[in-house]
């Protein structure tokens, strides 16, 4: 470090009360912008946990599905259209519903049901206990070992439950990579049980999953899935279809950005006065740093370099206050929604750096409107 | 023959517009010599402080010339009349501007790290101009800890810490009291001012006027005459 950027560190942490000051506020401001963006980011990725679990090349569907909770059943007639497209591997039916279950003890529990093709079980989760071939047994279904596993009394295998007063019995149980956003278990079963045990209207497939047989065949099985008034996207175009309506179509996403504006301008104010106050009352020793001979570079590169040392060790400040709330409270509450991305983490040190700029600004332009005949004046 | 250091010839310097301007130095010339201290007094707003500044590279005059040896410092650019300042005049303020965040020794480093010169190498050397100023055993002290003459004298010690040969001094007893004054007045009339050094002081302290060898008098701009002072008599 250089000399004059050394004396820039001493005046900025022997000056304990403004430092303190300055760090308190990047840093809440820090930690409030992650948290609301990293709050919206476990919404957006659980609201897509159905499309990261099956994990389908791609997706075909009703052109007005807006999020794969609400799908809008295709006719079976749909799946042999997607089967004789040339560039398609295989393509198998996935059933997605709701159902209210009947638990052991008389209560009663909202479940998520995803029925796999009879076939291939194509999506199926990983069992952690039982055997996948299990789910053709009578009344069978895996339970999903989330974080609202809870809510079906922590079953084990040959738990039993009812069903539209259909006898249902856990054969296994399994695990998936993202849990669901709306605090319901979901257990697995074969399609055509789904089907049986969970009253349907007239169509009744909720998507077609299809694997192409390259991926340049993929173009060529959109633009053919749409000649017949359907709707197929990637698992990555759907997850962005399902992000974007949260994001645009909800409150979810404005009120989000709008706390995460919010934390920025609570940031810069306290930030900004703060640093601006510590300019202030040090502008007569930079007045007296220029008579002495400094340049106009040199107090320009001190107050830069103030600026960014704040910002950056609040930014890892808030970061970490962040990082270890979500820690904590993950580990009390199973099922709390919050996700730290890259992303967040790249819009929080953008907006660090303009909280930085704008705080630095203001000191510069003071310290180089001052004149060191100003100093002699008294 | 004495060697001139600074030779002001006919500056003036105004401020604001007219009619309100404020002809606050009219038509000064100055010279003043290596091994000579000299003293600007008069009664206050009579411009000897605007003077000091125009002739320490700091204020520039509206008209005239300022010469420090050879250099017109007024025709220099801003930067190079900033290196200037930094390698050829030592400045000692009124209100001694020492950072009360920085320890003594630090203070005192500061034309040096200004310098680009090594931060312990710096440190070192302002170490030896704290023992030349009596103040060795303070250096890890911030300034704030120090009596006035002990802040007035780590100010002497960063004036000359990067060994200027034009030192400055603004009201150096302004702060202080008469036998505190009087004796750091003559510290650095014995300890400080070399035959290769010239020193201009601005005060209106007629107590320490026994150390000058001049004694320039300003009244309303003017500079309305130059006196030899007692030593000059002795």
């Amino acid at each position: 470090m250089s000399g004059i950027l050394r004396i820039a560190y001493k005046l900025l942490i022997n000056d304990r009360a403004k430092f303190a000051a300055l760090l308190v506020g990047i840093t809440f401001a820090v930690f409030l912008m992650v948290e609301m963006t990293s709050l919206f980011a476990g919404i957006l990725s659980r609201s897509s946990s159905t499309v990261i679990n099956i994990g389908a090349s791609i997706w075909v569907m009703d052109p007005a599905v807006q999020t794969v909770a609400n799908s809008i059943p295709l006719p079976d007639s749909v799946l042999d259209q997607v089967r004789s497209i040339p560039g398609v591997k295989y393509a198998v039916p996935l059933y997605t519903g709701a159902a209210l279950l009947k638990l052991r003890d008389g209560t009663y529990q909202a479940a998520n049901v995803v029925g796999l093709d009879d076939t291939s079980l194509f999506g199926r989760p990983r069992v952690i206990a039982g055997n996948i071939e299990d789910i053709f047994a009578e009344n069978a279904f895996i339970a999903i070992r989330d974080a609202e596993f809870y809510k079906l009394k922590n079953p084990t295998i040959g738990t039993e439950f009812e069903l539209n007063d259909h006898r249902g019995v856990i054969v296994g149980i399994g695990r998936v990579s993202s849990s669901a956003l709306f605090g319901v278990p979901t257990l697995y079963t074969t399609y055509s049980r789904a089907l049986q045990y969970i009253p349907n209207a007239r169509f009744t497939i909720s998507y077609l999953l299809v694997e192409p047989k390259s991926r340049a065949d993929i173009a060529a099985i959109k633009a053919r899935v749409a000649a017949v008034g359907y709707v197929a996207l990637t698992r990555e175009e759907f997850v962005s279809k399902i992000s974007d309506f949260y994001m645009y179509q909800t409150g979810i996403g404005t009120n989000m950005m709008l706390m995460t504006l919010i934390s920025f301008i609570v940031g810069l104010s306290i930030s900004g006065q703060t640093f601006y106050t510590f300019i202030l009352e040090n502008i007569d020793k930079f007045g007296a740093l220029k008579a002495i001979g400094a340049k106009g570079r040199d107090l320009v590169s001190m107050i830069l370099f103030q600026a960014t040392f704040v910002a950056m060790t609040g930014y890892g400040m808030g970061v970490g206050l962040c990082a270890a709330l979500i820690w904590l409270a993950r580990s009390h509450l199973p099922d709390y929604a919050a996700m730290i991305t890259f992303a967040n983490l790249g819009m929080a040190l953008v907006m660090v750096v303009i909280i930085a700029a704008i705080s630095s600004y203001v000191g510069v332009r003071k310290v180089l409107t001052i004149e060191p005949f100003d100093i002699f004046r008294g | 023959m004495a060697r001139t250091a600074i030779e002001a010839s006919g500056i003036n310097r105004w401020f604001g517009e007219e009619p309100a301007r404020t002809h606050a130095v009219k038509d000064a010339s100055f010279q003043a010599n290596f091994g000579e201290m000299v003293y600007v007094v008069g009664p206050s707003g009579s411009g000897k402080t605007t003077m000091l500044s125009m002739i320490s590279g700091i204020l520039r005059p509206n008209s005239g010339t300022v010469r420090i040896e050879a250099t017109d410092i007024w025709s220099l650019s801003s930067d190079a009349l900033a290196d200037f300042r930094l390698h050829r005049i030592g400045f000692v303020f009124q209100d001694y501007h020492l950072f009360p965040r920085l320890t003594t020794v630090e203070n005192v480093a500061i034309p040096l790290i200004l310098q680009n010169r090594d931060w312990d190498a710096a440190l070192t050397e302002a170490t030896l101009n704290l023992q030349i100023v009596g103040l060795e055993n303070r250096a890890q002290l911030p300034p704030v800890k120090l009596s006035g003459g002990e802040q007035q004298r780590v100010a002497i010690a960063r004036a000359i810490v990067s060994r200027p040969d034009i030192l400055i001094l603004d009201e150096p007893t302004a702060s202080l009291d008469g036998d505190t004054g009087r004796g750091i007045v003559r510290f650095v009339r014995e300890h400080i001012l070399s035959e290769q050094r010239c020193i201009v002081i601005v005060t209106h302290d007629s107590r320490i006027y026994e150390f000058a060898d001049r004694i320039m008098r300003m009244e309303d701009g003017r500079i309305t005459g130059v006196e030899r002072s007692q030593l000059d008599a002795q």
